[in-house]
């Protein structure tokens, strides 16, 4: 069988060889732990405790601001601090609920479980919100909201993101080596909520480890396959994603469901198996901490809140001051000022690079090569959008179909004259955007 | 931990390649064919002809971007690919400083007075040919082969004179210093084709849609020699592959390269049949030049998923 793909795209080095074969080693905090309201796309949490509170693990201390929001638990036992203005991994300064950890991790009681069969659609889906489960693969979109399309019945196609396209990081890597069964659990739990559909594990092929314990965890599965991908970036983008694995092509304005798919990564469907299965609400993930400035790379699995800088800490500091940080992947991920912010739900991992190449690969003009043309998944015309970004052109910039832009940073990695075009596109893409929400 | 890291937008990694290595790469492409005319016209001194136009190339692009206060991008090697380029599209036994003219003409008034590197719309090195062309024609068709002056096998082959299609292949003829040696100049198309610097769909759509043009209209059928004569000859193989290739003035859109390979290989066969001159390829590829923003715009790829409706 030949390799499920799409076209376009590029081959970076995947840099994954830092930190793949490090098994998953659990960070304990040791300093305050910092939550973000709003680690999701949505409406932010509402805090629901006050300075001088006691918490305990496991209790939500603030709860979702709507339907398209999240909840946020303590990951530790202590006392809350109280509300302050901290950096996110993104760099804004954002309200956050920071908690003095007392070192004891009492946990809160949970509603007992019910076995996956008792449960009515509902209660399982409350059970996926109640928890604070969103996309972890870097959206943060709530995961309930995604698992409740209008027609269930017509969805068809449940895909477990197992690409892993950003170079670096192996935190997913490590996960379906280590936690397969809990992954396979999770996809049970949302096939349970959609009766016509199959699940796909779409791994690329430099995971066959990956693919070879799936396609055996999943052997009496018959609701379940296991389909292998060109290695090659953007895989794990959704709108590529879902080609390369159904062959339907979706738009900017298409959700996945109207092409009668849903897809969720890695991280989101353990987090599903744990709120469904065990329980438990959102408390932990699992982080890459990689890039050629840090001493001993690895995989750490981290409770949320915990500090950047105690991460890196754990993977034995910096072996010289690095030039760049970057919480996320490469390609897509975000710069840090400082790593003084806390591990979110939608941090996979934090990249320290003794050398900054945005800073070495000054911008030129363009030699209108057509490179970008030929990498760019979205079929457009990056280097022509960005002039039209650059003129502030945004009738040019739609007319060109700018909107249809996945901002995966394609065009910029190849371009020859280092132009930043994903960062131009971008720009003018949100603001045309948020011209066209008004109309 | 006060330390400030380095903010920018992602992504944070670039590829190796730069503007500068692919325009190396280029002047590298063109070392066989060039190497092989500066042999081949040793009798004239082809090599004087090619080293003053590129050093003429590079000097005018630094002394303009000095007098104008802007960066200066020499080492970006765009200038030594156009005064190159220019040499080759000249007779080898052409003045000096002619070649100094037609490079000064090529960087400042067709590349710089446009904005510089990739803004002008048609190829300097070809725009500078065509004026020399003009301006100096009497010495621009004055071609000398081993101290014999003479024609073309072009200009036969359009009197309706037998022609050498083998010293033609190796480019043992007369003709401008670049242009005689098609095995030289596929060497280096080859090496661009290698490291993906240039692809087939302009060069491959121009040939052919040009061996089509002169099928149909030459008045000689689908005659081998003829067809062979009209490939080797003139400048359709060094034009083909290193001119219509230039990536500045040629389409983005990958519909649109295969149109304006079209466009060149048409106007070719017609400048050539119907032309005054034997030649055609320059011409026919600055036009084109001017038809690429027109090629673009109507062969704007349609967007994944575009078509899609939402459910």
């Amino acid at each position: 069988m030949g390799l499920l793909t799409f076209r376009g795209g590029i081959h970076p080095d995947d840099g994954k060889r830092f930190s793949k074969d490090q098994a998953i080693r659990t960070v304990m905090p040791k300093g305050d732990l910092v939550y973000p309201l709003s680690q999701h796309i949505g409406a932010p949490a509402n805090p629901v405790v006050k300075k001088g509170d006691h918490v305990l693990k496991g209790q939500v201390i603030a709860e979702a601001g709507g339907f398209v929001s999240a909840p946020v638990y303590a990951s530790v036992s202590g006392t809350v601090k109280g509300l302050e203005q901290r950096f996110n991994p993104a760099g804004s300064k954002v309200e956050c609920i920071v908690v003095e950890n007392d070192g004891e991790y009492q946990e809160t009681e949970y509603e007992p479980v019910k076995p996956l069969g008792e449960m009515t659609r509902d209660e399982i889906l409350e059970k996926i919100g109640n928890a604070g489960i969103v996309g972890m693969g870097g959206a943060g979109f709530p995961t309930r909201v995604k698992l409740s399309p209008k027609e269930p019945d017509k969805i068809d196609c449940i895909i477990a993101n197992c690409a892993e396209c950003e170079p670096y990081i192996t935190a997913d890597y490590r996960r379906m080596l280590e936690n397969t069964e809990e992954l396979v659990d999770g996809m049970r739990v949302v096939l349970s909520l959609f009766p016509n559909a199959t699940g796909y594990f779409a791994v690329e092929d430099n995971k066959k480890d990956c693919a070879e314990l799936l396609k055996k965890a999943t052997a009496d599965e018959p609701r379940m396959e296991v389909k292998l991908l060109m290695t090659k970036y953007p895989q794990g983008a959704e709108r590529q994603l879902i080609y390369a694995v159904t062959k339907r092509a979706i738009n900017s304005a298409m959700l996945p469901a109207d092409a009668g798919c849903i897809v969720d990564n890695v991280e989101t469907l353990i987090g599903i198996h744990t709120a469904v299965t065990e329980g438990r609400p959102l408390m932990e993930r699992v982080v890459t901490v990689s890039g050629d400035a840090v001493a001993s790379p690895g995989n750490f699995k981290v409770l949320l809140g915990t500090s950047h800088q105690e991460l890196i800490e754990a993977a034995g500091g910096f072996t010289s001051t690095p030039e760049k940080l970057i919480s996320g992947g490469p390609m897509m991920g975000f710069a840090m000022v400082t790593a003084d912010a806390p591990v979110t739900k939608t941090s996979s991992s934090i990249l320290a690079f003794r050398k900054d190449v945005v800073a070495q690969n000054p911008e030129t003009a363009c030699i209108n090569c057509g490179r970008c043309v030929e990498v760019c998944p979205s079929r457009i015309i990056p280097s022509r959008l960005a002039d039209c970004a650059l003129r502030q052109d945004e009738e040019a910039f739609v007319a060109m179909n700018g909107l249809e832009c996945v901002e995966c940073g394609s065009c910029s990695y190849v371009c020859p004259a280092k132009r930043q075009l994903k960062q131009a596109i971008g720009s003018m893409r949100k603001t045309a955007l948020a011209n066209k929400r008004k109309k | 931990m006060n330390e400030k890291y380095n903010v920018s937008s992602s992504p944070h990694i670039r590829d190796r390649i730069k503007s500068s290595s692919i325009m190396l790469m280029v002047v590298i492409g063109l070392l066989p064919a060039t190497l092989f005319g500066i042999w081949n016209f040793r009798h004239e001194n082809a090599w004087v002809l090619v080293v003053v136009t590129t050093a003429a190339a590079v000097l005018a692009e630094f002394i303009w971007e000095k007098l104008m206060h802007k960066p200066v991008t020499v080492n970006d090697f765009s200038a030594v690919v156009t005064g190159l380029l220019l040499a080759l599209n000249l007779p080898p036994t052409l003045p000096w400083w002619m070649g100094v003219v037609g490079a000064v003409f090529a960087i400042i008034v067709v590349k710089q007075l446009f904005g510089g590197l990739g803004q002008n719309f048609m190829n300097p090195a070809l725009a500078a040919r065509c004026f020399l062309l003009i301006c100096f024609t009497g010495r621009m068709t004055y071609f000398v082969y081993d101290g014999v002056t003479g024609p073309t096998p072009l200009a036969d082959l359009k009197a309706g004179e037998a022609v050498n299609t083998m010293d033609m292949l190796f480019g043992f003829t007369r003709g401008t210093i670049g242009e005689t040696s098609v095995i030289a100049i596929m060497a280096g198309a080859m090496f661009l084709i290698l490291m993906g610097v240039i692809d087939l769909r302009i060069p491959g759509s121009y040939i052919v849609s040009f061996v089509v043009f002169i099928t149909i209209f030459g008045g000689h059928g689908i005659d081998p020699q003829y067809i062979t004569a009209h490939l080797c000859g003139g400048g359709l193989m060094l034009g083909a592959w290193f001119m219509a290739t230039d990536y500045v003035t040629s389409p983005v859109t990958s519909s649109g390269k295969v149109i304006y390979g079209i466009c060149m290989g048409l106007l070719t066969g017609l400048f050539r049949l119907f032309g005054g001159s034997a030649e055609g390829v320059s011409y026919a590829i600055i036009i084109s030049n001017l038809l690429v923003p027109l090629i673009e715009k109507i062969t704007l790829p349609k967007p994944f998923g575009k078509g899609g409706e939402r459910a």
